[in-house]
């Protein structure tokens, strides 16, 4: 184990693609109206949701896999300097090159570099959220070179010019024929009798991207894992395209958050049966390639990582919210819940939605960052997340502990004591003694007036009217609870009994 | 400071509360207990689950089945370490398909490999549990380019290379050598989540498991 013995630093956060531009709240009511991407999505989450069940029913040791995960990735954390220079001294000890970048600008200008000198302008790309983090698609554009999505849903979601809902079905939010007319208008060549069938579709995909592969001489990727104790790296996917990336160019570049280490090869064996079946509700993926730096005769002889900081270390450095770097993308957490079921992946604004990124982009990005502090206010905290996590972050505690930094960072901010902190003053001085709470509900029949003959109130002022947005409250009674009570019981009869009282008839 | 040293520094202090390094608990099965005929049942049911075509056969009978599976092909790429014996029946047929021979000295180019139907390996490992075939480009098996330009993949598993669960197969394995794991033909449920068999990798998989 390190010890720290520097200057501590203050925590430096991460940049790109990782806000929310909009609160939650303004930018779910947008994503609310689409009654299509509802529907998409609440069949697609259900859909996953029971597969996911089934196949995980059928480990007897589920629950001692997760307790691995879960214990492998602390160890990861606590030990993270130390994996990571082990990590970096087997792979480039097998001719692998590491490069490191503190921040999304500079893990894009690394890779450009590394682009321009191969003297390309295309590279082929494998689904990658980190790639997506820190906007390198955009950024190659910039620079004159052309990235290709080969994921088929990423495919679909760049020729739209769009941006993915589910870090595991992208599309999901667009329906066969918006993917056909997607392809009619945005694929070169495509055969303009193409019907929506998915099966055609996926082959209109696969004749326009296969000339591609087998050209491509630079392709970029992500990984899902990165084995330690021998320099190894690890993809799973579906379709094909991520071996045809990993195999057939000459260079490949590689971006990886330093979170995703794994200690030892060993480790695999708790992952590849925790990943597949939470997030596909698989067996195991179609495919899985594992490469350790360059083998001769074999893939690519160019092999590069770029191992990628963007706030991980902020997240770290939070210790109560570190354990959310354990996450492995597996998507389950948003399957299962409630709130990203109705508005979708768009209404997070950042790479990262659902509950997961709920509380890993402001982590990331720190609470203040545009609106990311809104984020942590998305969930209803049922818990649901919590149960479904292959790795067991809970999710809920964190979102309770950056709803409170939250606040913490808001009352660092005003002067003037806000609504809230006059509110609490006044809650607390009215509840400290009966005699001051009587006083109080003396004035109840006055919120009755309030309420009007339906005996609604509609609106509340100030920072209470965020509660009657979407809600009325009943006009209080005539009279308190505790007067009542207090009336009631201030004669009890010859036995001890208390009488009954006159409109609540005796139920013996 | 390189981004390097920056990295770690950061990172170092973000640890300075030096949280404590758990133990792992691995009460997780680490065998399965099943015997070779189990094995290859789970196998074959697996396979066959992910819409791959699964023969169970003895020795003698492997080079008969290559040679019907590749009728109609017109020619087909091996990697130079594969049992030679399991091609001398497509190799004597009638209009065969013409054998093309992948290997260090003489690598086939991409689009050799692109325009060969089919290719026939070895395996290094199967995991019954999960469907899945492992290769680690051993002399039977090639380099992972051939495995995956062809169209159709035939796939010789021997049944003692079948272990039951997924941590006694990586136990078989030299993790640095490049490694596919394969579990069935390559597919997507992109569109409306809708499973569609065959996409990058080879659209049609082959299994043959010799008893
Ligand atoms: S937080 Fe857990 S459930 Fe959610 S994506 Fe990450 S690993 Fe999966």
């Amino acid at each position: 184990m390190s010890t720290f013995l520097g200057m501590p630093s203050l925590p430096v956060f991460g940049t790109g693609n990782l806000h929310a531009t909009e609160s939650f709240p303004k930018a779910a009511r947008h994503e609310l109206n689409n009654a299509q991407l509802r529907a998409n999505l609440g069949h697609a989450t259900h859909t996953i949701r029971d597969k996911r069940l089934k196949v995980v029913s059928e480990l007897p040791d589920w629950e001692q896999l997760r307790d691995a995960g879960s214990a492998i990735k602390e160890s990861v954390m606590a030990r993270l300097p130390e994996l990571l220079e082990q990590f970096e001294a087997n792979f480039t000890a097998r001719g692998g090159i590491i490069h490191w970048a503190r921040d999304a600008d500079e893990a894009n200008r690394i890779v450009a570099g590394l682009i321009r000198d191969t003297g390309e302008t295309e590279v082929v790309k494998v689904k990658s959220m980190a790639t997506q983090e820190i906007g390198l698609n955009e950024y190659l554009e910039e620079q004159g070179i052309a990235a290709y999505e080969t994921d088929l849903a990423e495919l679909i979601v760049q020729l739209d010019h769009d941006k993915p809902s589910h870090i595991l079905v992208p599309a999901i939010h667009k329906n066969r024929t918006e993917i056909r007319d997607i392809f009619l208008r945005e694929m070169p060549g495509a055969d303009p009798e193409l019907t929506d069938e998915p099966a055609v579709l996926a082959m209109a995909a696969r004749a326009h991207l296969r000339r591609k592969f087998l050209t491509a001489k630079v392709a970029v990727s992500g990984a899902n894992f990165a084995l330690a104790d021998s320099g190894t790296l690890a993809v799973v996917e579906s379709e094909g395209n991520g071996r045809m990336c990993l195999t057939l160019p000459e260079t490949l570049i590689t971006v990886m958050g330093v979170e995703k280490l794994l200690p030892t090869w060993q480790d695999l064996e708790v992952f590849m049966q925790l990943l597949p079946r939470s997030s596909t509700g698989e067996r195991m993926n179609p495919y899985t390639s594992l490469w350790t730096g360059v083998t001769e005769g074999d893939g690519p002889q160019n092999v590069h990582l770029v191992l990628l900081d963007n706030g991980r270390s902020a997240a770290l450095a939070d210790e109560m919210g570190r354990s959310a770097l354990h996450c492995i993308r597996c998507s389950a957490c948003m399957n299962v819940c409630p709130v990203y079921e109705r508005t979708g992946g768009h209404a997070y604004g950042s790479t990262y939605p659902g509950p997961i990124g709920a509380i890993l982009s402001p982590l990331m990005t720190g609470i203040q960052a545009e609106e990311n502090n809104s984020l942590p206010y998305a969930s209803s905290l049922c818990g649901a997340c919590y149960d479904a996590c292959p790795v067991k972050i809970n999710i809920p505690d964190i979102l309770v502990h950056l709803r409170s930094v939250d606040v913490d960072s808001q009352r660092g901010k005003t002067k003037l004591p806000s609504q809230m902190d006059i509110g609490m003053k006044a809650a607390s001085w009215a509840l400290s003694s009966g005699k001051r709470l009587g006083l109080l509900e003396k004035g109840l029949p006055l919120g009755r007036l309030a309420a009007g003959p339906d005996r609604k109130i509609t609106r509340l002022p100030g920072i209470a009217g965020g509660w009657t947005q979407s809600r009325d409250i009943p006009a209080p009674p005539a009279e308190s609870f505790r007067s009542w009570w207090a009336k009631e019981h201030q004669k009890p009869d010859a036995e001890g009994m208390n009488k009954p009282s006159e409109d609540t008839g005796d139920q013996a | 400071m390189s981004a390097r040293e920056d990295i770690l520094g950061r990172i170092r202090s973000a640890l300075r509360d030096s949280p404590e390094v758990p133990r792992i608990p691995r009460g997780y099965r680490a065998t399965s207990g099943l015997d070779e005929a189990a094995c290859i049942e789970l196998l074959v049911d697996r396979l066959e689950d992910y819409k791959a075509r699964v023969s169970v056969v003895g020795a003698a009978e492997v080079p008969a089945l290559i040679a019907g599976l590749l009728a109609g092909a017109g020619s087909y790429v091996v990697p130079d370490g594969l049992d030679a014996l399991w091609l001398a029946a497509v190799d004597s047929q009638p209009g065969n398909a013409r054998r093309r021979t992948d290997s260090a000295a003489a690598p086939l180019t991409v689009a050799e490999l692109d325009s060969v139907d089919a290719v026939v390996t070895g395996s290094a490992v199967a995991v019954a549990e999960t469907g899945t075939i492992i290769l680690d480009g051993s002399p039977d098996q090639g380099r992972r380019a051939i495995s995956l330009v062809p169209d159709h993949h035939i796939c010789v598993v021997d049944a003692k290379d079948i272990a039951g669960i997924l941590p006694e197969a990586l136990r078989r394995i030299d993790g640095t050598r490049p490694l596919t794991m394969i579990s069935g033909p390559s597919a997507t449920s992109d569109i409306e989540l809708e499973r569609v068999e065959g996409v990058h990798g080879p659209r049609r998989l082959d299994v043959i498991i010799v008893r």
